[in-house]
């Protein structure tokens, strides 16, 4: 059966937004660690959670200060804010219902169900003790849903391209970590070891899920050089670029086996790949890290378009 | 109003059909049975079982109350009432067919006229145009109310975009889930196949430009439609694309689709969108929601649209009253179902009744539907009487008024037991190269004792409809 190109836009989009509540609140837990540390006197830390979702323009459009029970309320339950979970489950949701023909019916009961008890949930607002307890909601949710989805759909070009908005999301939020907080790993600043700079490099980790699997792969110490490595480069991270672009660049590659032709979106995939193949963590401190991350979000954007017009999601005027 | 009781006689007797529900009825528990109801809410909530209400921002989508007793038919009562059914729907085809040719009804002198020329339900467009197969209304939803043991009439002949089987469905799959055991003790003629018979229906019919197996797509107004749930659950169940007007384009004399692969032909659609919306180049010219030349395509034999445009004049409530002449026009035999009697108020005398006896009847807007230009006159107050009566007098030949009926009832499960509401019934029909009906249809029940209104949009409920195989 052929997949209408509005659908597939559909099932992109529904994976991009089911990533991004999950990775909003991800974020919003780090943020939280960091206040209750006690050690950064500066309210700076909950405009770079802003900074690294990609909503603080329309933050500071609506709001001056940065007081943390307006940041959550703004991350969580905030319709103005498209990034917010409660939005971002609605518009995921809205796909599904769009595209729900090609879901297996287990996978569409699980977006339905998660939107509904989340956003049941998210209707009062959520105070600072409930924080943990909603963070978590959305993280199980979300995991039954990706589970839903590996168990019961079939491996087919809807499979790929519920892939690709997932992971092209997954990347943009990995390097918007990276992007806000290049500067904590340039070996210009490092105070190494000090008790503040343990607790961001922790909460980078945190914010991506990854402050254990860190300590099993490199040594129990925070280096610079080994967080770059583990968030860009590190292949068995599952949240790394390198590794999103493994899974991007195969979804491409079954396209292509798929329909049997090979589109300029998978070269374009291709050589991002390549390029965090060929690069090492020296020489990317080296050229600039915030350009060589500038350069990725630019690109994987890039690449989300042409994934778009290679596969007709739109129609052509 | 006296009513007669499907389960139960005037002497509280447990009529046939009825007979092993009611034993197992008894044996189970008030409260156990409460939680169940409760169960098949969250069950319809989570599937996403809804419908949307126009207008409200907040909670855009309701759920149709569902109630557990099913509604039961006998063997002989359905055949009856299918066989009726078949015939009513085979001359609701020669009537579409005869209207857009040499329209001999109208010479006969048995419709006038006026009620075809001019009825915006009638498209110029189809003079002289025969669909693939001669079939014009593809797609049924026959009302039927019951009034007495034998007593079936019917109240419209939705020939246009009927909706409602999705529920027809759901609902029988969420009784077989959750008392299992009904259906081993009851021989329950399985309503699951329509999805089948639907695809089957529409292949029969494909245009001649179709080359091999042809390829099939329901159109959706889209996500804000009220029926949505349904477009999506047919195209799933049928396993064909569920298009919008922005998925396709007319390219080399076909309709096409635009697929992650490039454009394809489409053979047969199954719209859900109205006749004036169907074709910007030919009918509203605003219609976001169609297909721009869609309508010479089909002319050219490129494609099928299910229903086919111009169908509605043959449900048209104007002509409704002269159902039963058509039926025997065209099959040359008595009409099997009744027609509900009715006043035409175009008529000077039967305007003069409608007017003196407003208090009794019920009157209908020729043109409308979904129960808002209407007047239900034994609950209506007297302003409501004196304000329809202005309209009616200003405009007489916009309405119709039947007899207040008294609608069967069927129990309901309420806090203390069992309670008997009013129903109606929306038997399904395919008509291709033959007819196929589905053993049972939707039961609508107005939850509300006393109400005769059975409305999913005025508080009306569904109910599982069984026909029983022996």
């Amino acid at each position: 059966m052929a997949l209408l190109g509005r659908t597939a836009n559909g099932l992109f989009w529904m994976f991009r937004y089911i990533e991004r509540a999950e990775n909003t609140a991800r974020l919003l837990d780090a943020g939280q660690r960091i206040a209750l540390t006690n050690l950064s006197a500066e309210p700076d830390e909950w405009q770079s959670v802003l900074v690294s979702a990609g909503v603080e323009a329309a933050y500071a459009a609506k709001y001056q200060e940065y007081d943390p029970d307006t940041v959550v309320d703004f991350m969580l339950c905030d319709r103005d804010n498209p990034s917010s979970v409660r939005a971002s489950l609605e518009t995921a949701r809205t796909n599904g219902r769009m595209v729900r023909t090609a879901l297996s019916r287990e996978l569409w009961e699980a977006v339905n169900e998660s939107w509904l008890v989340i956003q049941r949930r998210l209707a009062s607002p959520v105070t600072a003790r409930e924080l943990p307890a909603v963070i978590d909601l959305v993280k199980r949710q979300g995991a039954l849903i990706r589970g839903t989805f590996q168990t019961t759909m079939l491996r087919n070009e809807i499979f790929d391209f519920c892939n690709l908005g997932a992971f092209i999301e997954r990347a943009d939020n990995t390097a918007r970590i990276l992007d806000v907080k290049y500067w904590l790993l340039l070996p210009e600043h490092s105070q190494v070891g000090s008790a503040l700079d343990n607790f961001q490099w922790r909460s980078i980790l945190r914010s991506v899920s990854a402050h254990r699997s860190y300590a099993w792969e490199y040594d129990g110490e925070y280096r610079a050089v080994n967080i770059i490595d583990f968030l860009m480069l590190n292949r068995r991270m599952p949240r790394s670029l390198a590794y999103c672009y493994t899974v991007i660049e195969e979804s491409l590659k079954y396209l292509n086996r798929n329909y049997e032709v090979r589109h300029p979106c998978f070269e374009t995939a291709t050589e991002i790949n390549q390029r965090l193949s060929d690069a090492s963590v020296r020489q990317t401190i080296d050229g600039g890290l915030h350009e060589f991350i500038e350069a990725f979000i630019r690109d994987n954007n890039r690449l989300a378009q042409e994934i778009g017009q290679n596969y007709r999601f739109y129609p052509t005027a | 109003m006296n009513s007669f009781d499907e389960m139960l006689t005037a002497n509280d007797e447990v009529r046939e059909p009825y007979a092993r529900f009611y034993e197992w009825f008894r044996e189970q528990d008030a409260d156990a049975l409460g939680e169940k109801a409760g169960e098949a809410e969250a069950f319809f909530r989570r599937t996403g079982i809804t419908f949307n209400v126009y207008g409200q921002e907040e909670a855009a989508e309701r759920l149709i109350p569902f109630d557990l007793v099913p509604r039961i038919m006998a063997k002989a009562e359905w055949d009856n009432l299918a066989e009726g059914i078949e015939q009513r729907v085979t001359a609701l085809n020669a009537f579409l067919d005869d209207l857009y040719h040499d329209q001999e009804i109208i010479k006969a002198g048995i419709v006038p006229e006026r009620l075809i020329t001019g009825n915006e339900a009638f498209l110029e467009e189809m003079r002289g145009f025969r669909p693939p197969g001669g079939v014009y209304t593809h797609i049924i939803g026959t009302d039927i109310v019951r009034c007495g043991e034998n007593e079936f009439y019917v109240l419209e002949d939705n020939a246009r975009t009927p909706s409602g089987v999705s529920y027809m469905i759901e609902n029988r799959e969420t009784m077989m889930q959750m008392f299992p055991e009904l259906f081993s003790q009851n021989r329950v003629r399985p309503v699951e196949t329509y999805p089948h018979h639907l695809r089957r229906s529409l292949a029969a019919v494909a245009p001649p430009a179709c080359e091999g197996t042809p390829t099939i797509a329901v159109l959706t107004p889209g996500i804000y439609n009220s029926a949505f749930f349904e477009h999506a659950f047919l195209a799933d169940q049928m396993g064909v694309e569920l298009i919008e007007g922005s998925d396709v384009a007319e390219i080399d004399g076909r309709i096409q689709m635009r697929t992650t692969e490039g454009y394809k032909p489409i053979d047969v659609i199954y719209r859900r969108v109205d006749d004036a919306f169907l074709d910007p180049k030919v009918f509203n010219p605003d219609s976001m929601l169609g297909i721009p030349g869609i309508m010479e395509v089909y002319k050219n034999g490129g494609i099928t649209i299910a229903n086919a445009p111009g169908t509605g004049i043959s449900d048209d409530k104007a002509i409704y009253s002269y159902m039963p002449e058509i039926v025997e026009f065209y099959t040359g035999a008595k009409a099997k179902l009744q027609n509900v009697p009715t006043w035409r108020c175009a008529e000077d005398d039967s305007l003069k009744y409608v007017l003196d006896h407003l208090e009794e009847l019920v009157v209908k807007e020729v043109h409308g539907s979904g129960g808002y230009g209407m007047l239900v006159g034994p609950t209506s107050t007297r302003e409501e009487r004196e304000i329809f009566a202005e309209k009616l007098k200003k405009r007489p030949t916009n309405y119709i008024a039947q007899p207040t009926l008294a609608l069967s009832t069927v129990p309901i499960l309420v806090d203390g037991g069992l309670a008997p509401r009013h129903v109606d019934l929306r038997p399904f029909v395919l008509v291709s190269d033959k007819v196929r009906i589905i053993p049972g249809g939707l039961t609508r029940v107005a939850l509300k004792e006393g109400s005769l209104v059975v409305n999913s949009s005025q508080g009306g409920g569904t109910k599982d409809t069984w026909v029983l195989r022996d």
